[in-house]
């Protein structure tokens, strides 16, 4: 109980901050806004080359792809936070109080989901301007959102653990860099995976990022293959929870080094 | 009316803390801080104050030895010892994003405390540290000092039984530094144990009831301020030479003499201790004169924290005292 009251504290903290930055705002609003727009200009015409086995227009299948990418990239900045409050000195004030690790981390990337909700949703509005059709419907765009949660959600605990762990920003950064811009593009998130080199199509299969791309595009579909959906939905919970658990235990080493 | 507080209220035990490659900032340091006192760690910068908090608070874990805060194991019981004890830290730990009255509404949640009593106290607390007029306002828009009053605000929400207080008036102005003596003041007659450390003397000398110095890590003398300064002997001869590099030289001539201790050199000022030390500025001034060192002022002085401080501190001959901050 106490935990969930604590985790509901530190989202309101971290949503009132963001709240009061306006160019936060229009930063978080703008961004996947360029990329749906770019991208699906760019690679309009992909859809003619041979082999992309797809009835639609490029942007319906683009949709997915730039969701999950917009969810990667918010949350990969996560641990930005992590390293304002200890060079701040706030989160050595938080350590000796009461609170429950867990509420730290949790209500970090809660917010970071909420956050990541308000553009799903312009991402969707935008896109249904733009002319893309949702076969599945709201109810499949909420699944595609939610497959873009949970793989945020791990990427988000990698940075706040990479952020407890090094005390950098470089940390934080190479989390971006290294982790989320190629795994994203190790994935169907653009192109299909049939047109992709076969050394792709192969790391993309235990590419988290591409089980979200694939369920969620898969949800999005007229009649959903949920048989196809499910397992990833399971192996990306599974997969958040456990690297949630790993970041909360990073404050053990933090403690232990301070 | 107060009970009887027969164990202590902060015990440290052999505490040792190492940080890579071979810092050993604790070095098997003890103390015990009886409840209801204000207890005063004494010592240079680097000595080992802050890691004391640190492991007090169950913050940072020592890799050897054992502490009680509160009569809870620092170790096997941390969430015990937080949720008695409150923590000013030696940097301001305020959410600059936040308000103040936002800060404390916080801080006071994360005691599970809420409501009208949660509002209430906050309100008191902003009144009592004169930061009502501001509570509303974005605090990276706040001065130093009023940051600092509310870092101390944001300690004693809960009201702890334990207050840890680390340098607390490090860069604040006289007027603040009072104000906030007052409040220390103010919270020890009301029954809180307070451990605070310092680097002014004065500080330690007005608000502590007993204190301890420490240098590398570990306790080099503890006491009241009065029984440290009755612990030296004699009186203290204060001697300001001409030129700084005549220091040495005259140090060992003086330590030469007999019926003196070990004198102890800051720059150009040499201090030596005297059973009857005015009787004996003859002999010294005797001594320098014959060497041809100049001499500008000589003082005698009854024995002050400062001079407790360089007797155990200061090492005598290479004596190039930490900058103590006066």
């Amino acid at each position: 109980m106490t935990v969930l009251v604590q985790t509901a504290d530190v989202v309101g903290r971290h949503l009132r901050f963001f709240l009061r930055q306006p160019w936060f705002v229009l930063m978080a609003l703008i961004q996947p806004v360029i990329w749906l727009l770019l991208f699906g200009a760019l690679f309009k015409s992909v859809t003619q080359i041979p082999g992309f086995s797809t009835s639609a227009t490029y942007l319906d299948y683009l949709v997915p792809g730039v969701l999950v990418m917009t969810a990667l990239f918010s949350c990969g900045w996560s641990g930005m936070s992590i390293i304002e409050d200890l060079d701040r000195a706030v989160m050595d004030r938080f350590l000796t109080t009461p609170i429950h690790r867990s509420a730290i981390i949790t209500g970090l990337n809660v917010y970071e989901l909420v956050a990541f909700g308000i553009q799903a949703a312009i991402i969707g509005g935008l896109a249904l301007v733009l002319g893309a059709r949702f076969a599945g419907g709201l109810a499949g765009y909420v699944a595609l959102t939610a497959c873009a949660m949970l793989v945020g959600l791990t990427v988000a605990a990698f940075s706040d653990a990479m952020a407890l762990r090094l005390r950098q920003r470089e940390s934080v950064i190479g989390v971006n860099t290294l982790l989320t811009m190629p795994l994203t593009f190790l994935s169907a998130a653009f192109m299909p995976l049939s047109l992709a080199p076969d050394w792709i199509a192969t790391i993309a299969k235990v590419n988290p990022v591409n089980w979200a791309v694939e369920a969620g595009r898969e949800a999005l579909a007229a009649s959903p293959d949920w048989s196809f959906i499910a397992p990833r939905i399971v192996a990306l919970a599974a997969l958040a929870i456990l690297s949630t658990a790993w970041a909360t235990s990073t404050f053990r080493a933090y403690q232990r080094s301070i | 009316m107060e009970p009887a507080h027969d164990s202590p209220a902060i015990a440290a035990d052999s505490l040792v803390k190492t940080y890579p490659p071979d810092v050993r900032a604790l070095d098997g340091l003890s103390l015990e801080v009886p409840a209801a006192t204000v207890f005063g760690l004494l010592g240079p910068n680097g000595a080992g104050k802050s890691t004391t908090v640190k492991v007090l608070t169950a913050l940072a874990r020592p890799d050897a030895g054992s502490a009680t805060v509160a009569g809870h194991d620092v170790l096997r019981q941390p969430d015990r010892v937080r949720r008695a004890i409150g923590v000013v830290g030696q940097r301001s730990a305020v959410d600059r994003t936040a308000t103040g009255r936002e800060n404390l509404l916080f801080q006071g949640r994360l005691f599970g405390l809420s409501g009208g009593g949660l509002r209430r106290r906050v309100d008191e607390l902003l009144g009592q540290l004169g930061l009502a007029d501001a509570a509303g306002r974005i605090v990276a828009t706040w001065s130093g000092g009023m940051q600092r009053r509310l870092d101390v605000a944001i300690g004693l929400v809960h009201r702890p039984r334990v207050l840890f207080l680390d340098e607390p008036t490090t860069g604040l102005d006289p007027e603040a530094r009072r104000a906030l003596w007052d409040e220390i003041r103010r919270l020890s007659a009301e029954g809180m144990t307070i451990l605070l450390t310092t680097h002014y003397l004065d500080e330690a000398d007005q608000l502590a009831s007993s204190l301890a110095i420490v240098d590398a890590g570990r306790i080099v003398a503890q006491g009241s301020p009065d029984r440290l300064k009755a612990e030296l002997r004699g009186e203290a001869i204060h001697v300001d030479l001409a030129t700084a590099e005549d220091a040495p030289r005259a140090a060992s001539l003086i330590d030469r003499l007999d019926g003196f201790e070990h004198p102890v050199l800051d720059r150009s000022r040499l201090s030596v201790r005297a059973e009857r030390a005015a009787a004996s500025v003859p002999s010294v001034m005797a001594v320098l004169e014959g060497a041809g060192i100049g001499v500008a002022a000589v003082t005698v002085a009854r024995p002050s924290l400062d001079d407790v401080y360089f007797r155990h501190t200061g090492r005598s001959y290479q004596a190039q005292l930490v900058e103590t901050a006066r």
